[in-house]
């Protein structure tokens, strides 16, 4: 049985990476709750931002927490472009062929990431890889701070956005009554590539932030996509307090699993979670606030 | 009539050049056939769950890798051959199909949350299985190799040529029963409830009942797949036969031949495993090597036929080749 300290330890670092859990399924959540797609390529955009870190990292030096600003600021373009050209077309299309669209984008995604960087694990080694803020007997690691610092901003800023600005607030009416939104005037193509681009941007910050805790290879996508799945569903599926409240649940639940069962059953709580949840309240936690 | 005639020819020539095959065809090509072969009976097995009943599994690679492990490990501990073993791969599966409808459906999950259903019980069975010792656990269950040139039907072991014509049987077999069952009351029925499940249930179709005879119909079919995919490669990963990426391998043949038809899981996995493994061989005259390469080429595919053709490329040729244009 592990110590009180010990648990404590497990518990903290299990808040932090949930907050980069819930950041990463914030972006699906948007993705969903406005645009109503249901994107199966969002690990995929994930590993493409942890890849982009390792480049940049390797090419020009370029710390994972900088390169995380001009990462979100390129994914959203992407995300926008992405959504106007291509995935726009598909709004009013069922949803299974939504669904298909994204497995698509991110096979093609996965796979030229294996040709251009091969099946090997690739990761970053900063100098403060290794180091660790003590609080008595209690160890937590630098980088692992980092990352859920940067992704509570990244939460605040988004926050901030839906509730105060005029773009914001427009995204919601979209988010409401599409049909609406649309008699009003509200430019809604122009929202929805908003809405996947700053899901796009989402992801790019946790991604970078995620490369100093974890190694990247090409097929880490499906998992997280599923990892981001099971975060939004258990939250309850486009509702953004939702998602960070299932980031952290998962996140605690993930690494108190691992310490107290097997490292190998960390999964198998979540996905058992997920079962349990879609099971018990198809709508999620918070599902029955948001519709 | 011209339109009966260039039919019956189209028929009449595949048939025979499907079943002279292993006499003209070099093994390499053999084992091409047999990969299209086999994903035409998933594609089938599945299209029965998604395409006819409108329910979409992302986890059927849970019931290729149930039945794989069942007769499998039938074989390896006590020497059971698979006739024996495939039995219990469909009741396996079978039953796993049954427990996952069950709960999906009396508790009314739906769309995409059932799509997630699927992918979460596969994805927890492949973890448990890393835990099977009496199955290898994550170090592969095997079986021993075959003699290559002699044909042991009892144990199922043999040249390539067998198991072609045993996937050849099996995916003529799952298209005469599914050609069947379309034209029987449970593909009026299925069909009802893919188009408006409400309307289904409107008119008197116990639509509860029906779509559990799909997902349990689908579920023991693709245990089949699984029983012939132990024998055919001899080994057996949980990380790779339950994983989410078999799952979706799966699903393509149909997607792109066209979903809810007959030939559409049929031509879907011919186009596919051609272009793809043509791509391979092109690329590799050409002195490459690349992994991927294959896998890029099916996500252009599906992607291009999502946007293109969201009704897969069988309806559109079929008008061609004289078949019914109808979504059949």
């Amino acid at each position: 049985m592990p110590t009180a300290a010990q648990l404590a330890n497990v518990v903290i670092s299990g808040t932090l990476t949930g907050t980069v859990y819930g950041l990463m399924a914030l972006g699906l959540s948007a993705i969903f709750g406005v645009i109503r797609l249901v994107n199966f390529a969002h690990g995929e955009l994930m590993t493409l931002a942890m890849y982009a870190a390792v480049v940049a990292f390797q090419g020009l030096a370029l710390d994972p927490f900088l390169t995380m600003v001009v990462a979100a600021a390129l994914f959203a373009g992407l995300g926008y472009l992405l959504q106007r050209a291509f995935i726009n077309r598909f709004v009013h299309r069922p949803e299974h062929m939504q669904m298909l669209l994204m497995i698509g984008l991110s096979i093609i995604i996965a796979n030229l990431l294996l040709i251009g960087f091969g099946p090997d694990a690739r990761s970053v080694q900063t100098s403060y890889q290794l180091d660790s803020f003590e609080l008595g007997p209690i160890l937590v690691d630098k980088v692992r701070v980092y990352a859920a610092g940067a992704a509570v901003v990244a939460t605040a800023a988004l926050a901030a956005f839906f509730r105060f600005t005029l773009t914001g607030k427009a995204i919601r009416a979209c988010a409401d009554n599409p049909l609406g939104a649309r008699v009003a005037g509200l430019p809604v193509a122009h929202l929805y590539a908003v809405t996947f681009g700053i899901g796009a941007a989402s992801v790019a910050v946790a991604g970078c932030a995620t490369v100093s805790l974890i190694d990247v290879t090409p097929t880490l996508g499906p998992s997280y996509t599923l990892l981001a799945f099971v975060i939004v569903i258990v939250g309850g599926l486009g509702s953004m307090v939702g998602a960070l409240l299932g980031g952290l649940l998962i996140g605690i639940s993930e690494a108190l699993a691992g310490v107290l069962i097997a490292p190998s059953a960390k999964s198998m709580v979540s996905f058992g979670l997920l079962i349990v949840v879609l099971l018990a309240r198809p709508r999620g936690l918070m599902g029955g606030a948001q519709r | 009539m011209m339109r009966d005639r260039r039919r019956a020819m189209v028929i009449g020539v595949t048939a025979v050049v499907l079943l002279a095959l292993p006499f003209i065809a070099s093994n390499y090509v053999l084992s091409v056939a047999t990969l299209v072969l086999y994903m035409a009976y998933v594609g089938q097995a599945w299209n029965v769950m998604m395409g006819f009943a409108g329910q979409l599994s992302l986890g059927h690679s849970l019931y290729v890798g149930l039945g794989a492990y069942a007769a499998a490990g039938l074989f390896a501990h006590y020497g059971v051959g698979p006739w024996a073993g495939v039995w219990l791969a469909i009741a396996v599966c079978a039953a796993a199909a049954a427990i996952i409808g069950f709960l999906a459906f009396r508790l009314r999950v739906s769309g995409v949350h059932l799509s997630l259903l699927t992918v979460a019980f596969a994805e927890l069975v492949r973890i448990a299985f890393d835990h099977i010792d009496a199955l290898g656990g994550p170090g592969g269950l095997f079986l021993r190799v075959a003699a290559r040139d002699r044909v042991d039907l009892r144990a199922f072991r043999g040249p390539p040529a067998m198991y072609y014509y045993a996937i050849l049987a099996l995916a003529s077999g799952a298209l005469a029963l599914c050609a069947w069952l379309l034209r029987r009351r449970a593909g009026y029925y299925w069909r009802a409830i893919r188009e408006d499940e409400v309307a289904a249930q409107a008119v008197g179709i116990d639509t509860f009942w029906w779509k559990m005879r799909a997902v349990v119909l689908s579920g023991a079919m693709t245990a089949v797949a699984g029983v012939f995919y132990a024998f055919y490669y001899n080994s057996l990963f949980p990380e790779q036969i339950f994983s989410f990426t078999r799952s979706i391998e799966i699903i393509l043949g149909p997607v792109i031949g066209g979903l809810g038809t007959l030939l559409g899981p049929v031509v879907g996995a011919a186009a596919l495993v051609l272009l793809g493994d043509g791509t391979t061989e092109v690329l590799a005259r050409a002195g490459f090597d690349i992994p991927g390469a294959k896998h890029v080429v099916y996500g252009v595919v599906l992607l291009l036929v999502t946007i293109f053709l969201p009704n897969g490329i069988w309806p559109p040729l079929a008008r061609r080749l004289g078949f019914e244009a109808k979504r059949l």
